[in-house]
């Protein structure tokens, strides 16, 4: 696993939603959820016609049915939620399969797992068709505060060198003949948390001394226009001012995609 | 679990999106001004990273269940409450728009109950605790563990206090209250013993990481012992190093 070959959420294609603007998605995404959420109980034409809706953008973008469905698996905690709500909830009984449960209840599951499924498959949707630097650049242009959209760099960028570092502790613990099977175990787990965070940490503290030998002063320009700014800043001309000055002028874009500094 | 959409009405929704934004905002702030000035960008990203990760680690608890760790007061002992807010919120917001957990519209939600309200609770017990308590850094790991121990119901409750005002569902306040209670204790009790052990493991090695121990003496002098072996009367005539 490298930085550069996009998300694992992501399906490289082409389609108009590809295409479209980072900043546009996350527009619609939330506006389309806010209409869903404010939609009230009994108006079974309008979640039908949202559901239609998504259902057009969801092919309109290409990405195949099945690659969706496997991630619909962040879905089951609500799925076992919305199971417990009818056995809970207040109101008239109604038997169905000798169960009593509660109506009420029943059309609020039936309502929550609607919605809920309506967000997960217009979120995939976004991840799919999305490059994480598009997206933070996307959060950038709507005003997301500097600072925040900095922080969410440098986590999607180390994200994958982060939890690789967890999987290879894994590893070694069960090359050493490790499993932790129950709580006794958690003591061992505990201390590759705190390893974790100090190697975290301290590739932190690396990342920013790398950074201010290159010019940083605490702010990344944001390069709006470039969206698309290639992965390797072009040379020529920029070559003599050297490596310095073009790391400093590197647009979010081109920090992103460029390939993980194993600082 | 992240709060789906669709969960609260939009009202409570917006409400707590307004909540989650203010306490990012002055987050912000603070972490520039009193806890990593300059360093906050690549410290913080780094430490967002590492919360996503420990929350992918899962810990058994039995018969084949198992849970994983919130970090909200892990997190605050370890960087300082405001760093944590603003790498947990970042979590929750890559989360939400690149992994598709938890509603973009309950974003907000998610940011309050996972991420400001166990962040501010775990800490907060975590200082009354050290302000009462004889001020050793021995006792770090132990109210680190305590803070999360309380952390990890207060979110609950919480939860169960929205639901009461913006659920979708109507559900008795009781029976909601006394179930949320009764799972995230156990779920505190496991997020208790974790932290504590993590927060002990990082003292041990790196005492200076540790946020919620700097005011404390972690050290122990250096003490330089010579022996009377180690100390030969006169060099021997060089033989020529490599050799």
């Amino acid at each position: 696993m490298g930085a550069g070959h996009g998300h694992r959420l992501h399906f490289h294609g082409h389609s108009a939603l590809h295409r479209a603007a980072a900043h546009h998605k996350v527009l619609a995404l939330l506006g389309f959820m806010l209409v869903v959420v404010a939609t009230p109980r009994g108006w079974w034409w309008a979640y039908l016609a949202e559901g239609v809706l998504l259902g057009g953008v969801v092919l309109a973008s290409r990405v195949p049915l099945g690659f969706l469905a496997r991630r619909m698996v962040v879905e089951t905690p609500v799925l076992v939620f919305a199971a417990l709500l009818p056995l809970i909830a207040h109101g008239e009984r109604v038997d169905v399969l000798g169960l009593s449960l509660s109506r009420s209840g029943l059309e609020g599951a039936a309502l929550l797992l609607v919605k809920a499924t309506f967000g997960v498959v217009a979120g995939l949707t976004l991840a799919a068709t999305t490059e994480p630097q598009a997206l933070l650049a996307g959060l950038a242009r709507l005003r997301l505060p500097h600072q925040l959209v900095q922080i969410a760099a440098f986590m999607v960028r180390y994200l994958d060198v982060v939890t690789d570092e967890m999987r290879r502790m894994r590893v070694a613990r069960e090359a050493r003949g490790f499993t932790a099977r129950d709580p006794r175990h958690w003591g061992v787990l505990a201390r590759s948390v705190g390893a974790l965070f100090i190697r975290s940490y301290e590739r932190g503290e690396r990342v920013h001394l790398a950074m201010l030998a290159r010019g940083y002063d605490g702010r990344i320009p944001l390069d709006l226009d470039r969206p698309q700014a290639p992965a390797v800043a072009p040379r020529g001309h920029g070559h003599a001012h050297g490596h310095a000055h073009e790391h400093a002028a590197a647009p979010v874009p081109a920090l992103l995609t460029a390939p993980a500094e194993h600082a | 679990m992240h709060v789906p959409d669709g969960f609260f009405d939009a009202p409570t929704s917006a409400a707590t999106a307004v909540v989650a934004a203010s306490a990012i905002g002055t987050s912000l702030y603070l972490a520039r001004r009193r806890e990593l000035d300059d360093r906050t960008a690549p410290l913080a990203g780094l430490v967002a990273a590492f919360v996503f990760a420990t929350q992918m680690l899962n810990f058994p608890v039995a018969g084949g269940t198992s849970g994983h760790l919130m970090g909200g007061a892990l997190a605050a002992v370890l960087v300082g409450p405001a760093t944590a807010i603003l790498c947990l919120s970042v979590v929750f917001l890559v989360q939400a728009l690149l992994f598709a957990d938890g509603g973009i519209t309950a974003l907000g939600t998610n940011i309050l109950l996972m991420g400001v309200v166990t962040v501010l609770v775990g800490y907060g017990v975590f200082r009354v605790l050290q302000a009462v308590l004889p001020k050793r850094a021995s006792l770090v790991p132990l109210l680190a563990g305590l803070g999360a121990l309380v952390s990890v119901p207060a979110a609950a409750l919480v939860f169960v206090g929205l639901f009461e005002v913006g659920g979708t569902v109507d559900v008795p306040l009781g029976t909601l209250a006394s179930a949320m209670l009764g799972v995230h204790v156990l779920i505190g009790i496991g997020e208790a013993v974790i932290t504590a052990a993590a927060v002990a493991a990082i003292l041990k090695v790196r005492p200076d990481l540790v946020h919620g121990a700097r005011r404390l003496p972690t050290a122990t002098p250096l003490v330089v012992r010579t022996s009377p072996v180690a100390t030969p009367a006169a060099p021997a005539a060089p033989t020529g190093g490599e050799a």
